[in-house]
């Protein structure tokens, strides 16, 4: 955009496109890890990580992310997780969250070059 | 592709319009964004419909442009719309009819104002005669001037010249049309056909031979506000709300937008120019930009008046191609002559709306 | 002396209320305005939470009136008035009847979707409501657009015409959220290639079974629930639906495309029944029902002795509390009459 000429241009909405977005990576972990369905955004998980008592790295929003096919907010934050696991055991429904952040991170890199 | 406008709801929401006898509030701006919109509406409502309708010298802005932007506090602007009113007080009018749709928002509120909380009301009364020695009546009628047209779309269909349908195809034009925010938005009940699907433009298109485009960014509002643009470095955000419009509009391949604020046609119309300019991107049918009207000019073309009279040469996005599609004749070689045959200077025609001009 | 009771309404609640005092052993007239009784359970397919026939439970209360309730049909009773210890009722046609006590079983009204403009009923020929849907399903195995084409994605909206101050429904209409996630399975089980969106304010999921339908509906059959109240439908120019959320959970606003959009009305009372309860004086509570003389003790009991209501008349219901409300207000319609109760 020739910001030059005008000294403004119009800005990129904030929609979530999602019909634009790419879901790849979620169904794919609805394959390889089936709990990933039984996810009700109970927050539980984030709640209790220590990652997100101390940087804004948030398990329960990474969810949400990757159902919607967020891909950008998923890679900026995926790697803050220690893999301590206190969300696997917060969580109600039994969803596999490490295994989650396992594939995320695998898809990811193989991603980019 | 049949695209319908099928609001059968728009009945729900009907108003009150004066037959005769208004008292005309012109617009602080509009005159410079579309000169001759306001000329035309007096001649429509004067010779073609013969009616009474004063254009009075006296009146002032209703500062709607300062109180949106937080420069004029809402009590200056009750005092100076009571000054308004009692101008049309003084000259034994009763109908009051603001050009601008700002204005007529603001004065739709002011009225609900003093409505609901008397003591306003009688605060304004006592700041308009300490100032001025005036006093006024509420206007017994308050209609915007684009639902007086509306009012009287049948009869400017009977005399009209030319309809909105494409000459070749014998199709009708397919026309977006865009209302101004504070028409209905603010008071949906003040609006023909309510917020939702208002049908002000919508019931003059249809009675003038054209079809209206049904898009799904159809109610968001153009970007113009007040606040945003007043700043060059908030003004992307006033051009994006555009953008998304045309955006949504492009797949419906329409022939024209119409307006009935001063505001909105002036964005749409020149912001057009901004994103071809700046992405190299226009969004009409053929690769062209997409002419923008005011509803006098409108009313204007369909009547048979001259384009050139109408103030279409002021317009960025060249007008050309829908007056064509029309079948209005024109003379190309007048576009930039004043009314005496002065050259009044051409303006730079952006590469991409030059497919839109003879040269 | 046999006491004879008015039941007005051969719904649910009309139906079993009839059963279960015919049983008791009272004479029952059963009046109904259309020519079939069964209210609104004739045009619903299949009943939550457990999938089964509406049919089924539609021919449990036939059997239940069986002959021996005297059922009135094609009669819309207009007026109701206590005359010397008994009640009297009488028909548009004009007709008369008498009886020892009033049941009011006259049921509710679905909100008229119309009415949100922005979600376009009524104008997008690919919106429909819960109940257009369960009627399409009822009669045929197929479901398609408007333009014949097999749907690709479907969205549902939760709380249309329900918690709704702006309309005047306050109120939460209870079985909404359990038939979204009902019908939404029903979709992926019809078209597998369909995707089933569910935008929900909240999910209420009270009762049994329901939060396993709610959890079979996620890892079962993939329905994706998205929080966030549709705020804006428009029509593409292909009539496809374009719609406007907040993703509430995400905190960004969302667009989506689907192809159809299933808008889950809630319930509203009758103006019917608010005609019929002025004529005899009974109150209505402020929400439009009927009010219950006390919400714990005496559900079934209006403020006019004699006259008691049963079912979705008081209040939004499920089908099987509403039976259980009808078997409820039958026990105390016969404990009033036996006790020398007198209009």
């Amino acid at each position: 955009m020739s910001h030059e000429k005008f000294g403004f241009s119009a800005v990129k909405p904030r929609f979530i496109e999602y019909d634009k977005n790419d879901r790849t990576l979620f169904y794919l972990l609805r394959r390889r890890e089936p709990s990933i369905s039984i996810c009700f955004s109970c927050g539980s998980c984030s709640a209790t990580c220590p990652a997100n008592a101390q940087t804004p790295f948030s398990f329960s929003r990474i969810m949400l992310y990757i159902r919607r096919g967020e891909k950008v907010q998923i890679a900026r934050e995926i790697n803050k997780c220690m893999m301590c696991g206190k969300c696997r055991l917060a969580c109600p429904k039994g969803v596999n969250t490490r295994n989650i952040i396992l594939i995320t991170r695998d898809f990811l890199q193989k991603r980019t070059p | 592709m049949e695209h319908h406008s099928t609001r059968p709801d728009w009945t729900q929401y009907q108003k009150d319009i004066a037959d005769d006898h208004y008292y005309y509030a012109r617009s602080c701006i509009r005159q410079n964004f579309f000169p001759a919109s306001e000329q035309t509406f007096l001649r429509i409502l004067k010779d073609e419909l013969g009616k009474d309708i004063l254009d009075d010298a006296h009146h002032t802005t209703c500062t709607g442009i300062g109180y949106h932007t937080d420069v004029v506090p809402l009590e200056t602007t009750m005092t100076v719309v009571a000054r308004n009113f009692a101008l049309m007080t003084e000259a034994g009018y009763k109908n009051y009819v603001p050009s601008c749709i700002t204005s007529f928002g603001l004065y739709t509120e002011i009225l609900e104002t003093w409505h609901h909380f008397p003591e306003t009301l009688e605060k304004t009364r006592e700041f308009l005669y300490k100032a001025t020695k005036r006093e006024f009546n509420i206007p017994e009628n308050l209609a915007h001037t684009s639902d007086v047209i509306f009012k009287f779309r049948n009869e400017i269909a009977a005399k009209a010249k030319f309809r909105l349908i494409n000459k070749e195809t014998g199709k009708p034009l397919r026309i977006v049309d865009h209302i101004g925010c504070h028409y209905a938005k603010m008071f949906p009940g003040k609006g023909i056909g309510g917020a939702e699907y208002p049908y002000v433009l919508a019931g003059m298109i249809e009675a003038w031979g054209g079809q209206t485009v049904d898009y799904p960014e159809r109610r968001h509002c153009c970007g113009f506000g007040f606040r945003q643009y007043f700043v060059k470095a908030n003004r992307s955000y006033s051009l994006s709300a555009s953008r998304k419009k045309f955006e949504s509009m492009e797949p419906f391949k329409p022939d024209a937008i119409v307006n009935n604020c001063p505001g909105c046609p002036y964005f749409l119309d020149r912001w057009q120019y901004v994103t071809a300019e700046s992405e190299g991107k226009v969004f009409g049918p053929d690769n062209k930009p997409i002419p923008v009207l005011t509803y006098e000019e409108m009313a204007g073309l369909v009547l048979g008046y001259d384009p050139w009279d109408l103030g279409l040469q002021m317009h960025q996005v060249p007008v050309e191609p829908l007056m064509d599609k029309m079948g209005i004749p024109y003379d190309a070689s007048k576009k930039y002559l004043d009314k005496n045959g002065k050259d009044i200077g051409k303006p730079v025609i952006p590469e991409l709306f030059k497919s839109s001009v003879h040269e | 002396m046999n006491k004879r009771v008015l039941i007005i309404g051969a719904g649910i609640a009309g139906m079993e209320a009839a059963a279960s005092l015919l049983a008791l052993g009272n004479e029952v007239l059963l009046f109904e305005r259309d020519e079939i009784p069964g209210g609104h359970l004739k045009d619903w397919e299949r009943l939550f939470p457990t999938q089964r026939l509406g049919s089924e439970v539609l021919d449990f209360l036939k059997k239940g009136i069986g002959s021996n309730v005297q059922l009135i049909h094609g009669t819309t009773i207009t007026s109701a008035e206590k005359h010397e210890g008994r009640f009297k009722v009488v028909s548009s046609g004009g007709d008369v009847w008498w009886g020892d006590a009033v049941l009011l079983a006259t049921g509710y009204d679905l909100f008229d979707a119309t009415k949100k403009e922005e979600y376009g009923y009524g104008i997008f020929k690919n919106v429909i409501t819960s109940a257009d849907l369960e009627k399409r399903l009822l009669h045929s195995k197929e479901l398609l657009t408007a333009e014949g084409k097999k749907p690709g994605r479907i969205a549902f909206v939760h709380c249309v015409g329900s918690r709704d101050r702006k309309i005047g429904n306050v109120f939460c209409s209870k079985v909404c959220c359990v038939t979204a996630v009902k019908q939404a399975i029903e979709i992926r089980q019809l078209l597998p290639d369909c995707e089933a969106y569910c935008f929900y304010m909240d999910l209420r999921m009270y009762g049994m079974k329901f939060e396993e339908l709610y959890n079979e509906a996620q890892e079962k059959w993939g329905v994706t629930f998205i929080r966030g109240r549709m705020s804006e439908v428009s029509e593409n120019i292909d009539r496809s639906l374009l719609v406007k959320v907040e993703d509430t959970l995400i905190g960004r606003p969302m667009r989506m495309n689907v192809d159809m959009l299933v808008l889950m009305v809630g319930f509203v009372p009758t103006k019917t029944t608010a005609k019929l309860a002025a004529n005899i004086g009974v109150e209505l509570n402020e929400n439009g029902f009927i009010k219950m003389l006390d919400e714990h003790t005496s559900s079934n009991i209006t403020n006019v002795p004699g006259v008691f209501v049963t079912g979705t008349a008081a209040a939004p219901q499920t089908i099987s509390t509403t039976v259980m409300d009808a078997r409820s207000a039958a026990v105390v319609v016969n404990n009033w009459l036996n006790s020398g109760g007198k209009a």
